[in-house]
């Protein structure tokens, strides 16, 4: 079988000829898993929200609250009962201090507007330090104040108790307990700002509410 | 070359991991649990399987010159293809291994077989020195995260084999992948190099499986 001869010409064809075939396979590709893909992460969302709620009916229509001093705004999705009256509000929050950087986090809060439940989303701390957040702020612990739901956080201190908070940090993990709870009380703030501006934000709420029994 | 050596060497006599050292990065990297190594594995496996085919077939009509970009493309293709299929339909394994899985585009392995193998041999042959090296990829990365998840973390495969606390941290951490990693490859290379140890072996194993079968 004779080689075909490395000249400009056969070179230049050649490498046409395969990225042109790569480019249609990946668009072909692209185009048949499009729709899967986002709605498997609509999927990881909805069921992050109800992991972090009490027993809701369905969710409302989603919105932005800004938070005092910061740029990006935090996704707010209200969760509704039968009747449409909300129960519980589901805050996907973040934070930039990790240990190795960015942190999402969703948070619930029920109507007492306690904290009901908080789901890791994405974190690169380090394993078995760090990534142990999830497990460490949800199980109670004996003698220890280390698990925040129940808190109310507008009556307790989110930080950890190192700087006087009333949160027990992990141990060995501090950087990522503070971390952590930045992205909590981040929540915090959204959510009062959000009620604080009340005539106008009170109006897209009932608006909310009206799409979200209608759909 | 019988078929079936072609698909076995990849395991011990030619594995990518103890013996050529190729690939390290994703070795490394991703071996913090037994799930994630052999995630990765799989994942290199379907790439390495597709890539030798795909090459086999169109070596002849590629100029010596432009061999390797061509190479690499037709790899990062069904890399991406494999991306793209994970992304959508196991969210959970692509969210673990992220980074790792663009990276292996340019894990030497793929590359390697491609250029060592796939372009010097038919389809089928290829498909099965695909298989056999993604395998044997597969079982060191496996072994590796299993050790290390276990010394680390107590857990095999996320079940608790013993208490947590008693777990030594380092072998979750980076520098435990490496002290795993040599001493793996110290004691693989024992048993290839001395055939009456590797026979001895063979017939513990072949004992035990005797006796769990009573």
């Amino acid at each position: 079988m004779a080689k075909i001869a490395s000249n400009f010409k056969n070179m230049v064809i050649t490498l046409c000829v395969v990225t042109m075939g790569s480019g249609a396979i990946l668009g072909l590709m692209n185009q048949l898993t499009t729709d899967a893909i986002s709605m498997s992460q609509k999927k990881a969302q909805e069921e992050a929200i109800a992991s972090v709620l009490p027993r809701f009916e369905k969710l409302g229509k989603s919105y932005m609250a800004a938070v005092d001093g910061e740029k990006d705004s935090l996704n707010i999705f209200p969760a509704l009962n039968e009747q449409g009256v909300i129960i519980g509000l589901a805050v996907k929050t973040y934070t930039n201090s990790g240990f190795s950087g960015n942190i999402q986090i969703m948070v619930g809060f029920d109507k007492e507007n306690k904290i009901s439940g908080f789901q890791v989303l994405q974190h690169q701390e380090t394993p078995g330090l760090g990534s142990k957040m999830q497990e460490w702020f949800s199980t109670p612990k004996e003698g220890k104040k280390n698990s925040i739901i129940g808190l109310d956080p507008n009556k307790a201190i989110l930080t950890v108790s190192k700087d006087g908070g009333d949160v027990d940090a992990i141990t060995a993990a501090t950087i990522s307990s503070r971390a952590f709870l930045d992205a909590v009380s981040r929540a915090t703030k959204a959510i009062n700002n959000s009620k604080s501006a009340d005539g106008m934000t009170g109006a897209t709420q009932q608006h909310n509410e009206k799409e979200g029994g209608k759909s | 070359m019988s078929k079936f050596k072609i698909v076995t060497k990849g395991f011990l006599q030619e594995n990518p991991v103890f013996v050529l050292l190729l690939g390290m990065c994703p070795t490394l990297g991703v071996t913090s649990s037994a799930i994630n190594g052999l995630g990765m594995g799989l994942a290199t496996t379907f790439v390495l399987m597709l890539s030798n085919i795909a090459i086999s077939l169109i070596a002849r009509f590629i100029p010596d010159k432009v061999r390797i970009p061509s190479f690499i493309v037709v790899i990062a293709t069904f890399v991406t293809v494999l991306q793209m299929v994970m992304q959508a339909y196991l969210p959970a394994l692509f969210k673990s291994l992220g980074l790792f899985i663009p990276l292996i585009v340019v894990n030497c392995i793929v590359l390697g077989r491609a250029e060592a193998f796939a372009s010097k041999n038919g389809p089928v042959d290829s498909m099965l020195d695909g298989i056999g090296m993604g395998l044997g990829f597969s079982f060191a990365l496996t072994l590796l995260g299993g050790i290390r998840e276990l010394l680390g973390s107590g857990k095999l495969f996320g079940f608790p084999c013993f208490n947590e606390d008693r777990g030594s941290l380092v072998f979750i951490l980076a520098p435990g992948a490496f002290l795993v990693l040599g001493y793996l490859i110290a004691i693989i290379n024992k048993i290839k190099n001395d055939p009456a140890l590797f026979s001895r072996l063979l017939l513990v194993v072949k004992t035990l499986l005797r006796i769990n079968r009573i």
